[in-house]
């Protein structure tokens, strides 16, 4: 019988949409219990939000003043302890997940499952290797807790505000270490939609050519409501911050809409938006890789298109 | 101090991974090898530490069969002092191979331990973190910024949210991101250097690492593919044809 514990991310006292995205992947086990488990300073609003989400059995909370801010070498060992019991844990292969889980998987000496993109079983699973282009078949073993990372491009978020599961506090019993410790999170603050969960998304890459052109890609994001990304090639010449790669080792993204604008489409960045609904191209060179994988593409100046693009929709 | 760095050899990141038909592994006969970009990352950081005078040893440990060595001479010829390669016919999963590490810092004692924040073979994105659990120091993963002063390494993280600046007590694990540095090439000279720099052997079995393969990998496929697309011939043409999805 499965009891699924799923760690919840959430950022400045909210929940953020991933966790509900490991609730989906969860429930396709179908199991006997999800719980949610928050670990922060402030956990009321957090565990609030994630008491609604469908399927969720319990909201556990584990309220301290060392989970302020989520290091892993803290959370690991209250997550190790708080596994006991459970079938399954999960989290959403975020930074976040990535970063936390591993080191929980090890405390429990156990396998982790990354990026599961779907369940074949209790204990079976698929999950994408060498950057997406192969895709494989793994299994836990049977008599060990399965510890696994949940890609969030492939799993919808599970429905929120028809639940209202209890939540209770949680008491470890465990020693936290001191030797790491948060200084600051330098977050490019903005109004636009979050690049992780945003239905659409325009995404710039080498073609734009500065920085300062970039405001061109944003104005035009700006115009249809999406979200911004950019290529590896972009982030590297410094046109836009770390946090807008999409790809490989940047955010893979699932928007129902995806706009490369100036973006060749390396293997690596196609990796990352693989998922979408509809993919635009929009470059001037007409071989460029990304016209393989685009639903509508269009070759020309992102110059003088943007513009035409911006007046055609009116 | 010392640096342990991982060196991991994999595909090279320009071919084109293709799945073998029977569904039994992907084709890697007669496939371009090199090592994991993030790993020459990791050793390129390590040398930097040394060459600021933070550090006075690196060490690069890889895990794979007897024909590593050549891979290993390529880190020794990129700069490091010496090499250990643990042999093994076996492919290594992500908590193994921190068991080994975990094994070699008990001999090595280094002050600091640098890892690819993943290997683009497996993208397990595991090892590093698992490190740390296992030997209960401190992790910085997706490392874009490193600073090391007064025994603590101050490391700036690109995550989801933006850059975070973390700090570590020494010894800690880091993990490597893209644009931490950019490693250098290789020069002729330094090649026949690497020749006379040591490599210590050990074999996987004298470690007493439980060699265990906890996943098992049952089937690869291709992935889904894409279904051709259309060329529209203007501006007006994709605004018509996005309206027509409901997607503007």
């Amino acid at each position: 019988m499965s009891k699924i514990l799923v760690i919840a991310e959430h950022l400045n006292g909210k929940l953020n949409s991933s966790t509900a995205r490991a609730v989906s992947a969860a429930a396709a086990i179908k199991p006997d219990a999800i719980d949610v488990l928050v670990l922060a300073d402030n956990v009321d609003a957090i565990a609030s939000d994630a008491a609604k989400i469908e399927g969720v059995s319990r909201v556990l909370t584990i309220a301290r003043a060392e989970n302020a801010h989520p290091l892993a070498a803290v959370l690991a060992p209250q997550i190790a302890k708080a596994a006991a019991g459970y079938s399954h844990v999960f989290a959403p292969s975020t930074t976040f997940g990535k970063d936390v889980l591993p080191r929980v998987a090890a405390l429990l000496g156990v396998a982790q499952v990354s990026d599961v993109m779907s369940v074949e079983g209790s204990h079976a699973f698929k999950r994408p290797i060498y950057a997406g282009n192969a895709i494989i078949t793994v299994e836990a073993d049977a008599g060990s807790t399965v510890v696994a990372t949940i890609r969030t491009a492939s799993w919808a978020a599970a429905a929120s505000g028809t639940n209202n599961a209890p939540v209770e506090a949680l008491s470890v019993d465990v020693t936290l270490p001191s030797h790491t410790r948060f200084v600051e999170l330098q977050s490019g603050k903005s109004d636009r939609p979050d690049l992780q969960s945003a239905n659409k998304v325009v995404s710039g890459g080498r073609g734009v050519g500065s920085k300062e052109n970039f405001d061109i890609i944003y104005k035009f994001a700006d115009k249809i409501g999406a979200a911004v990304g950019a290529s590896r090639a972009a982030v590297d010449a410094g046109y836009v911050p770390s946090d807008l790669q999409v790809g490989q080792t940047g955010k893979i993204i699932a928007p129902e809409l995806y706009m490369a604008i100036g973006i060749s489409g390396a293997i690596q960045h196609l990796t990352g938006i693989k998922d979408a609904g509809t993919i635009v191209a929009i470059n001037k060179d007409g071989e460029a890789p990304i016209f393989e994988i685009a639903d509508i593409g269009l070759v020309g100046d992102l110059f003088k298109i943007i513009p035409e693009l911006e007046a055609a929709i009116g | 101090m010392k640096i342990l760095v991982g060196y991991k050899r994999v595909v090279d990141y320009n071919v084109r991974i293709q799945v073998k038909p029977d569904g039994t592994g992907v084709v890697t006969d007669g496939v371009k090898l090199s090592a994991n970009p993030f790993d020459d990352i990791a050793l390129e950081e390590a040398l930097r530490l040394r060459e600021k005078g933070i550090a006075e040893e690196v060490v690069v440990v890889g895990i794979g069969p007897a024909d590593l060595t050549a891979h290993l001479r390529n880190g020794l010829a990129m700069g490091a002092n010496r090499a250990i390669h643990v042999v093994t016919g076996d492919a290594v999963q992500p908590l193994t191979a921190a068991r080994v590490f975990q094994k070699l810092i008990e001999k090595e004692q280094p002050g600091l331990v640098i890892l690819g924040k993943q290997a683009i073979d497996d993208d397990a994105n595991q090892t590093g973190q698992m490190l740390a659990a296992l030997w209960d120091r401190p992790q910085a993963t997706f490392a874009s910024k490193v600073e090391i002063a007064n025994g603590k390494a101050t490391v700036t993280r690109e995550v989801d949210a933006g850059l975070e600046v973390i700090e570590a007590e020494l010894p800690a694990v880091i993990t490597t991101d893209l644009r931490l540095n950019e490693p250098r090439f290789i020069k002729l000279p330094d090649i026949m250097k690497a020749k006379s720099k040591p490599i210590d052997t050990i074999e996987f079995a004298s470690l007493g690492v439980e060699a265990n393969d906890h996943l098992k990998t049952t089937h690869y496929t291709a992935p889904a593919k894409r279904s051709k697309g259309v060329m529209v011939k203007d501006a007006a043409e994709l605004v018509a044809a996005l309206k027509q999805k409901g997607l503007l």
